[in-house]
Formats: structure tokens, sequence, C-alpha cells
């Protein structure tokens, strides 16, 4: 059974995302991290929590520091200040190509497309340890038509939806223990959008632990379970999904708004 | 079921692109301008040859700018350098140069042009991790400290060599021509066509059919990506740098035999014609440099015989006018970062 709570960290003062599932550790911790972009303080001491299992909403106004977090995990940007840790194993100062390896997938906001590169070379990278497991494969192309259709094609040429879909079914061709999400609904049509919910949902079914940052407050609430909220690069709130989608008070004075108006 | 996988892999922006029809478009032109078919074979071939050893020094170049984002104005030392060691092991190998079998002629060639190579493969290692590394992302500096770098090895090529001029002349078999009626094609012009073609073959196939090829053509629109999949992009980086200067090494012991002359500066005499090629054919793209070069060694060829005064700016009447026409290049590799 999973139990989610807001405390207050000892070392930076600021709330941290606390989901504990039967007491265990959490699979990816970050404990006061800073982070800084050139002269630019970004992240000013960031606690968060993630479970293993289920999927974590990161919510917050343009600017707050979500995507910044996300790469921070990843290693593009380094750790000024802070610790993050996943599955106990120290991230800091490692380099990207090894956090991968410690099997965390990233779908960047850009989605990262080669888009010179047919749709199968793309997932053929992406299946780094070896041949694409032909069962696995099988469920992404089900799970995601469009990319069958198009598997000789250029990804270049492929539709923003199709692109997405293609960022995603990379980043889960080889079982990864936890999946970076970064606005995987950015700019895409609402039939397409509804489409990504469906694999999200289908995504978690199969105990993937997700992370993802989303503007999409419809599709973060038919998804996600847990929720952390961003402002000024530091998370301010967080919960579970389903007390934030009820309580519009806490909405407009975190996000400024009110999902309802945002469906 | 597995997905279909039968049909053929396109390979990056060559199709339905009316860009490799240039080629064959400007010999067309220059057949009905030069009027005499013979002599426009003689042309033509000559113009492949010449376009084919540049491509060879050429691709690396390219690719380390695609994937690595280094504008390497030192590139023109491997190819001094190549040719001075692929000289130097040639000269030891004299009875097999002087002989009249063409097996032997081959032998010493093919050897020096090898040892070539993997002292210019290793010289550009060096090179890249004392001199490229410290300044990747600077552009600027890049260029000063590489043509510095550039100045330096040719020094070292005046200590080792002299400052003089060495004659490097063909083996008996690769000298003369082939006549076919009026038609005359120079032997050393149909090797160095033969062997552009296998180098070319050999990387479209490498790019093309081989996780690192991938890995390569991926790393060039995206390296940051690339590392997000967990793929060490900086052994990439190098093993791209060591191949395209041994390449280089390659290419400056062809450019010299057909020079019949090596000097200290024609790496970078012959940088300028590089630069061209890589400019038209698109930063970071093999098939648009293989493009390029065959257009420039081509419109070099027909110029100096049908506007001999025009023929020293043709390459870059030719690259200006395909600038205004495409500005990115022929067929740039995709950018996604």
């Amino acid at each position: 059974m999973s139990r989610t709570a807001t405390e207050t960290s000892p070392r930076t003062g600021h709330q941290t995302a606390s989901h504990t599932t039967n007491g265990r550790p959490p699979l990816l911790r970050l404990s006061g991290v800073h982070t800084h972009i050139a002269q630019y303080h970004i992240l000013q001491g960031v606690d968060l929590e993630i479970p293993e299992g289920g999927l974590t909403m990161l919510l917050g106004r343009n600017g707050a520091g979500k995507t910044t977090t996300m790469r921070t995990i990843m290693g593009l940007w380094k750790v000024s200040a802070g610790e993050i840790t996943f599955a106990g194993d120290r991230l800091n100062g490692l380099k990207t190509p090894d956090i991968a390896r410690k099997s965390i997938a990233h779908v960047p906001e850009t989605m990262g497309i080669f888009g010179g590169l047919t749709v199968r070379e793309n997932m053929v990278l992406a299946a780094r340890t070896g041949p694409m497991d032909e069962d696995r494969l099988r469920w992404i192309l089900d799970l995601f038509p469009s990319l069958e259709k198009f598997w000789n094609a250029p990804a270049g040429a492929l539709s923003g939806g199709q692109k997405q879909m293609l960022a995603i079914a990379r980043a889960v061709i080889e079982p990864a223990r936890l999946l970076l999400i970064d606005e995987p609904t950015k700019g895409l049509a609402p039939a397409i959008v509804g489409a990504l919910t469906e694999a999200i949902r289908q995504l978690k079914g199969f105990g993937a632990t997700i992370l993802m940052v989303e503007q999409n407050f419809a599709m973060a609430k038919a998804v996600g379970d847990t929720v952390a909220v961003m402002d000024s690069g530091r998370i301010v709130h967080a919960g579970s999904m389903a007390d934030l989608a009820e309580d519009t008070a806490l909405q407009e004075g975190l996000l400024g708004f009110s999902m309802e108006m945002h469906q | 079921m597995k997905p279909a996988i039968s049909i053929p892999t396109p390979f990056g922006p060559w199709r339905l692109s009316p860009v490799p029809l240039l080629v064959p478009a400007l010999m067309v032109v220059a057949l009905v301008l030069v009027g005499s078919p013979s002599t426009w074979v003689t042309l033509t071939l000559a113009g492949l040859a010449m376009g084919m050893m540049i491509f060879i020094m050429a691709s690396g170049l390219t690719l380390v700018f695609g994937l690595m984002d280094v504008l390497n104005f030192g590139h023109g030392a491997f190819i001094s350098l190549g040719a001075f060691i692929g000289v130097t092991i040639m000269t030891a190998l004299s009875p097999w140069m002087d002989s009249l079998s063409l097996a032997a002629n081959l032998g010493a060639i093919g050897l020096g042009a090898l040892v070539a190579m993997v002292v210019a493969g290793g010289f550009g290692y060096l090179f890249e991790r004392t001199i490229i590394r410290p300044v990747y992302g600077d552009h600027l500096k890049q260029i000063l400290i590489t043509m510095g770098g550039m100045i330096v090895v040719e020094q070292v090529i005046y200590v080792f060599w002299g400052p003089d001029a060495i004659p490097i002349p063909r083996p008996d078999s690769l000298k003369g021509a082939f006549a076919f009626g009026d038609v005359v094609l120079e032997k050393y012009r149909v090797l160095a066509v033969v062997v552009g073609l296998v180098i070319f073959a050999a990387m479209s196939l490498t790019l093309k059919r081989t996780k690192i090829g991938l890995l390569v053509r991926a790393g060039v629109e995206n390296g940051e990506m690339v590392e997000t999949l967990g793929y060490r992009i900086g052994a990439l980086f190098i093993a791209v740098f060591v191949v395209g200067s041994a390449l280089a090494g390659l290419g400056g012991v062809m450019w010299g035999l057909y020079q019949e002359v090596i000097t200290a500066p024609m790496g970078m005499s012959v940088m300028i014609l590089i630069f061209i090629v890589v400019i038209i054919g698109g930063l970071g793209s093999v098939e648009g440099c293989f493009l390029g070069a065959l257009l420039v060694g081509l419109m070099n060829n027909y110029a100096a015989y049908l506007a001999p005064k025009v023929a020293l700016g043709s390459s870059i009447l030719l690259m200006v006018a395909i600038l205004m026409w495409r500005p990115e290049g022929l067929l740039p590799a995709a950018k996604g970062r």
C-alpha cells in the first residue's frame, strides 16, 4: 500500500515530495539539489522522492525548474550542490551515459528524434544492449501502430504526435527502472493526447516508475498518482494527484489557475 | 509478428532529391560545350579522379565537424604528414617502385599508403587529445589553435625532410594512359577513381549498415541524445577523428602521386578546395561531401579546358552558385540539437 506525505527538509527547510511504499526507500531521491546554468541559479534546493512504481507528476509554472530538474537527474546539467541518489547509488558527478546505464530512460522536451534516421534505426539505437526483444517490440508497436506503418520512413518526416510516440517507444524498448518524460503532449492535437494518455496508462500498468512533467492538466489528472509542484526552483507542494485535483483553492494558490479551467 | 522491415531503408536525404543529378547534369552541359566526345571523356575522368582524391581528404573533416562541432583548420597537417610518410616508405621500397611489375608497384604504394594512414591516424589522436580537446565549444579558438598546429607540423616536416620539394615520380606501370581510339584515360586517374569509389562505398556501408555508423549519423544530428541513450560518445568522437586523419593521410599520398611532387605546405594549399567541398556538400554530410568533391573536380577540369582564365575561380563560383540555391549546402546533415 502506498502512502504519500509532505515533509519539511531538515537541510533546506523546503517541502519534500516524499512518497514511501511500505517503508521501502525511494527509487530516486533528490536532496537539496542546486543547479546553475551559466550565471543563473535555476534549482535552489530541490527535495524530491520518487517511490518505485506509480507515476509522479511534476507541475509548475513556466520557468519553475521542471525541465532543469529532469536534465539534472540525467546529468545533462551539473549538480552545483546537494545529492541525487537512484536505488541507493549516488548519481552526482556521473556522466549522462553512465546514468542512463543505471536503467533511467529520458524523453526530453524536444523529443530528441534523429530525423535523418528511419523509425527502425531510431529503435535499433535505443536498444543499446543488443537486438530488440521481439515480444517487447510487438507490444510497443501495438501501443503505437503508426510506428509500424512508418517503420522504414525517415523519422524527420513523422508528425509531431508520431515523433512523440517514437520518443516514448525508444525510451521503453529496453526495460527501464525509471522513465523521465518531459511534456509529452506539448503542441499535440487533442486526439493524439488521448492516445498518448492511454499509452502512458498502459506503461503504468506494466509497473513502470515514471516521473513526468506535464502542462496538460487533464492528462496529469488522468494518469498521475502523486504530484510535486515546483516554483522558483523549489518543490513547494507534494501530495496525491487526487487531492490536488479536488482542491481548486490549492490549485490556484500553487499554479495560478484551477485545473477545471484548463481542461 | 515482426514489423515490416523488408522495405529498403532510405539513406539520409537522397530520397526524391534532385541534388545527386547535378553531377550528370554538369557532365551533359560540359559535353555540349566541349563538343569533342573523346576530349570530354578525358576531361571527365580527370575531374572525377581529382574529385575522388579531394573526397578522400575532405570526408574526415566533414564528419569531424558534424559530430564534434569542431572546425579543424589543421586537417591539412595530416595530408602533408601522410604524403611525406608515404613517400618515405615508397622510397625505402624503391626496388618495388622501380619494378616493371604492376603488383610490385601497387604493393609499394599500398604499403606506403597504409603506413601513412596509421601514422596520420595516430597523429590525429594526439592532435585531438592535446590541441582540440581544450577548445571544444569555442570555434574561434579552434580555428586559431588548429591553424597554429598545422604551422607547427609544417615546420616539423622541414626539420625531418628539409625545405625542398620532393619529386615523386609514379612507377612505370602507372605512367601513361589507356587509349581507346581517340579516348585517352590516364592510368593513375583510373586508379584514383577506383580507390575513391572503394572508400566511398566502404564509408556508405559502414554508416548505413552498422551500429557504429548509426551512432555516427545520430551523433551528427544530436550528440546529447545519443548520450542520453547510454552511449559514451566521447570514444566515438576520437574514433571518427582518427579515421578522418587517416583518410587525410591516404589522400595526401594520392595527391602527392597525382602532382608528382610533395611539399610541406601542400596540405594547407589543398585545404581551400577541401573547405569549398565541405561547404558545398553541407557540413557533416558524407554524401554531400562526395557530390561536392565530384562537382569541384569536374568544374576545375572543364573550366581549365573551356576558359583557362576563370579556372582558378571556378570552384569559388560554383560554391557561390550552390549556396545561393541551397544556403546550407547540397545535402546538409539534419541537426537536432
